[in-house]
């Protein structure tokens, strides 16, 4: 596995033994099963996470109190070789409902066998959840804010 | 993983770094005040200031004789840290699953 970053976007690249087909279908219909358990949003933990396998859908998460938090919107769906889809997530945790301040994920899947699969993964455009990044700092939801993420970040340090 | 974002994800692994981290993030600060509000000497508040730093977390200025100290108004670095981790544990996760579903249909 491989990372490598720019200023406004982060790449990551991984060979897994399968073939296209199923590298795609896994990294779609299979996205709950291997998204990170902290990445949630909700009050609740997460009963499942449902990825709408068509342009205009949505990832989104649904507690196991039936809540639910729509956090991406599919952007581009081309089986077997591309996805894209937005990040609605701001630096604050929080469900981004101006979508200019949101980032998005773009995923190509390269056939190198038969029964082997890159799967190179792109999130860019990271500078639109910037500009909220001032007003946060200077008001009162600045702590709570910071606090929030920080705490994430942590555990994931802890882990 | 490129070593500023290492360097972040570190620094903030430290608790008291990440409690000067936080009251940065409520106001920008110098390292005096960060002293008297965290148990903590001068000398070690520099030192972790200087850690914080050197990830490219805090920005520093100097105000008459004194030195204040706030946050990297960009936060960029500090988001992108924490969505390489997140990159990075979910493809790991997710090449489990790939190839443990194509053993299982073999």
């Amino acid at each position: 596995m491989s990372t490598q970053a720019s200023d406004t976007a982060t790449r990551h690249s991984i060979v897994v033994e399968a073939p296209i087909e199923r590298a795609f279908s896994v990294f779609t219909d299979g996205f709950g099963t291997f998204k990170p358990r902290e990445h949630n949003m909700l009050q609740v933990d997460i009963a499942e996470t449902v990825f709408e396998t068509h342009v205009g859908g949505n990832i989104y998460d649904r507690g196991v109190d039936g809540s639910e938090c729509r956090w991406a919107r599919v952007l581009a769906f081309e089986p077997p070789d591309r996805v894209v889809f937005s990040w609605d997530i701001s630096p604050q945790w929080q469900i981004e409902t101006d979508l200019d301040k949101t980032s998005e994920v773009e995923v190509r899947f390269i056939a190198e066998a038969p029964n082997r699969t890159r799967v190179e993964l792109e999130h860019r455009n990271l500078d639109r959840h910037g500009p909220g990044w001032e007003s946060e700092r200077d008001g009162v939801a600045a702590d709570q804010g910071w606090s929030l993420y920080l705490d994430r970040f942590a555990e994931r340090v802890a882990a | 993983m490129p070593t500023y974002e290492a360097n972040g994800l570190a620094a903030l692994g430290d608790p008291t770094r990440r409690a000067i981290f936080e009251h940065l993030a409520e106001r920008p600060r110098a390292v005096g005040e960060l002293a008297g509000e965290l148990p903590v000497s001068r000398p070690a508040v520099s030192q972790h200031l200087k850690v914080l730093k050197e990830a490219r977390l805090v920005v520093d200025q100097p105000v008459g004789t004194r030195r204040v100290y706030q946050i990297d108004p960009e936060g960029l670095r500090l988001l992108r840290g924490y969505l390489d981790h997140f990159w990075d544990q979910a493809l790991a996760a997710y090449k489990t699953a790939v190839e443990q579903q194509a053993k299982e249909s073999e």
